[in-house]
């Protein structure tokens, strides 16, 4: 029962957690080779590393899975990066100016229930399928937790603290660079981590639909081609990846709200 | 003067979320009108913006009337609707009423979620939408593989909040019930049941709209019929007004149902809201 939680030795911990993991490969391994269900249909574990393997030196749908992965992640970081960039000063700005929040409010929150993904026909009108359609998909997916959580944090910072430095002649300038920056860094670095994981999610979408390179091209050719092992291989690619960046970025946030912490502990 | 500044702040703070009405004051009324004549003005009045980019609202309105009346991609706006609705619908109540019932059993018991957890430290970070693929291998471009993938997509966040909401829920309050000497089964219905509820809701919110991308994303890459084949065939046609139209009723639908799910809440909730 749960009141007696703490009392569960590590060591007990530990050998759940194996046999959970055991558990899943086993069922994996055994539904795959039972027979129940046609190998071409769910390939075994041992296949889909092997293909893994096989992807990495022999190319598939043009390229070899490094080569997919990085036009993949170049796609990625440049929406990204544009969605962070725009996204932390307008939010950042209407945490700050009044009359900014109601003026762009009321779009963005019309903007904000339109998925991501809904974009891609004018994406595709607009941009066609080079860089600009992907780029405007995963823009649109990663902006609103940066704008959100930029605008949460200036308007989290002590107002007071706003007043005193108005009050000893800073400029608007200098209060957003000196006073709200800090303030809400925290909370930035928390949309920052969510909308990289939107980003990622709004990246595999546009490239199912949109262009012809990347992971997400690879694992539509596999589906084309009725190759469920590529098509795993894809999707193990992409869990990894977008782990590796959740897990940096967790970093990052802990290191920062350590440090702020530290700081604002005299106050 | 600072509490009322501060209480001000906070305030303001929440209305992105859910106080817009409100506070919505003139400048945003003004902002608004001032986008829907600069949009008239541009794609019709300068004609700065090709109608083969971005529709005027003639165009729009003109698309709207076509979607409802003689219907387009397949169907008439209801049955479309009706379409993707069912989809969403179906998976939603799959995903929760099974991804709930997980996060019962993970938060009562420390060994079931020892037990499930690495499945869903593997699972987690493969987004819904990568699932597609597969899910069309396995199950074709019909409604089953839609059905899938938006369980897949509602199913994950319920577990996982299901999964925190009993675990945040008192210790103290546990025990004091116990003590008194009720059993298990009691303590999961009259305690831990009702403290997680806050922490499912949430859940639920956050699958609901994870269901409408899935669904959408679904249908772009493969439907015979949905909201979703219609901004396909929209593009494929180069006709911007239904384009925009279907995109906007992907967003009424969603914020249509995440509202319907608010409303529920508040009313199970209304301890919690008064």
């Amino acid at each position: 029962m749960s009141t007696l939680d703490e009392i569960m030795p590590i060591s007990v911990r530990v050998w759940w957690t194996v046999a959970g993991f055991l558990a899943l490969l086993g069922l994996w391994l055994g539904v795959s080779h039972s027979g129940l269900i046609e190998a071409r249909m769910l390939p075994g574990p041992e296949t889909v590393a092997s293909t893994i393997l096989r992807l990495m030196h022999e190319s598939f749908a043009g390229s070899t899975l490094q080569e997919h992965l990085v036009s993949s992640l170049g796609r990625y970081l440049l929406g990204f990066g544009l969605a962070v960039l725009i996204g932390i000063p307008l939010g950042l700005m209407m945490g700050w100016f009044e009359w900014l929040d109601d003026l762009v409010t009321p779009f963005f929150e019309m903007l904000r229930f339109i998925a991501p993904i809904s974009w891609v026909p004018f994406a595709v009108l607009w941009f066609g399928t080079g860089i600009g359609g992907p780029l405007l998909i995963i823009f649109s997916g990663a902006f609103p937790p940066c704008l959100i959580n930029a605008y949460r944090g200036a308007k989290m910072v002590d107002k007071r603290l706003i007043e005193a430095v108005r009050t000893l002649g800073a400029s608007n300038y200098r209060v957003i660079k000196d006073v709200l920056l800090p303030g809400s860094l925290p909370s930035i670095v928390t949309g920052v981590r969510l909308s990289a994981g939107i980003g990622w999610q709004s990246l595999i979408g546009a490239e199912l639909i949109v262009v012809s390179s990347g992971i997400g091209y690879l694992m539509v050719q596999g589906q084309a081609n009725f190759a469920t092992d590529i098509v795993m291989a894809g999707m193990i690619t992409i869990g990894c990846i977008g782990l590796l960046i959740d897990f940096s970025l967790r970093v990052i946030e802990q290191s920062i709200s350590r440090k702020w912490s530290q700081g604002g502990g005299s106050q | 003067m600072t509490d009322n500044v501060a209480g001000g702040g906070d305030a303001a703070g929440m209305n992105i979320r859910r106080y817009l009405p409100q506070r919505r004051t003139l400048i945003s009324l003004a902002g608004l009108v001032i986008v829907l004549c600069l949009w008239a003005v541009v794609t019709m009045g300068l004609k700065l913006v090709s109608p083969v980019r971005f529709p005027s609202p003639l165009d729009t309105w003109s698309a709207a009337r076509q979607l409802i009346f003689t219907g387009y991609g397949g169907g008439l706006l209801w049955e479309q609707v009706w379409h993707s609705s069912r989809l969403v619908l179906l998976g939603f109540a799959v995903a929760a009423s099974s991804g709930v019932a997980l996060g019962i059993i993970m938060g009562i018991s420390r060994r079931a979620q020892l037990f499930i957890n690495p499945t869903f430290l593997l699972l987690r970070p493969i987004p819904p939408l990568a699932w597609i693929p597969l899910a069309i291998l396995w199950f074709g471009l019909g409604d089953t593989s839609k059905i899938f993938v938006i369980w897949y997509a509602a199913f994950v966040p319920c577990v996982l909040n299901t999964l925190a909401g009993i675990r945040t829920v008192d210790k103290t309050l546990i025990a004091a019930a116990r003590v008194h000497g009720a059993s298990p089964g009691r303590v999961l219905r009259e305690v831990q049941l009702p403290g997680a509820l806050p922490m499912v809701f949430t859940g639920l919110r956050l699958s609901l709209q994870a269901c409408w991308t899935t669904l959408v994303a679904a249908e772009l890459v493969g439907a015979f019929f949905g909201i979703g084949r219609v901004l396909v065939i929209a593009g494929q046609d180069i006709y911007p007004g239904m384009i925009l139209v279907a995109m906007l009723c992907v967003a009424a639908l969603g914020a249509g149902m995440t509202k319907v799910l608010t409303v529920i809440e508040q009313r199970l909730l209304a301890w919690r809201f008064a």
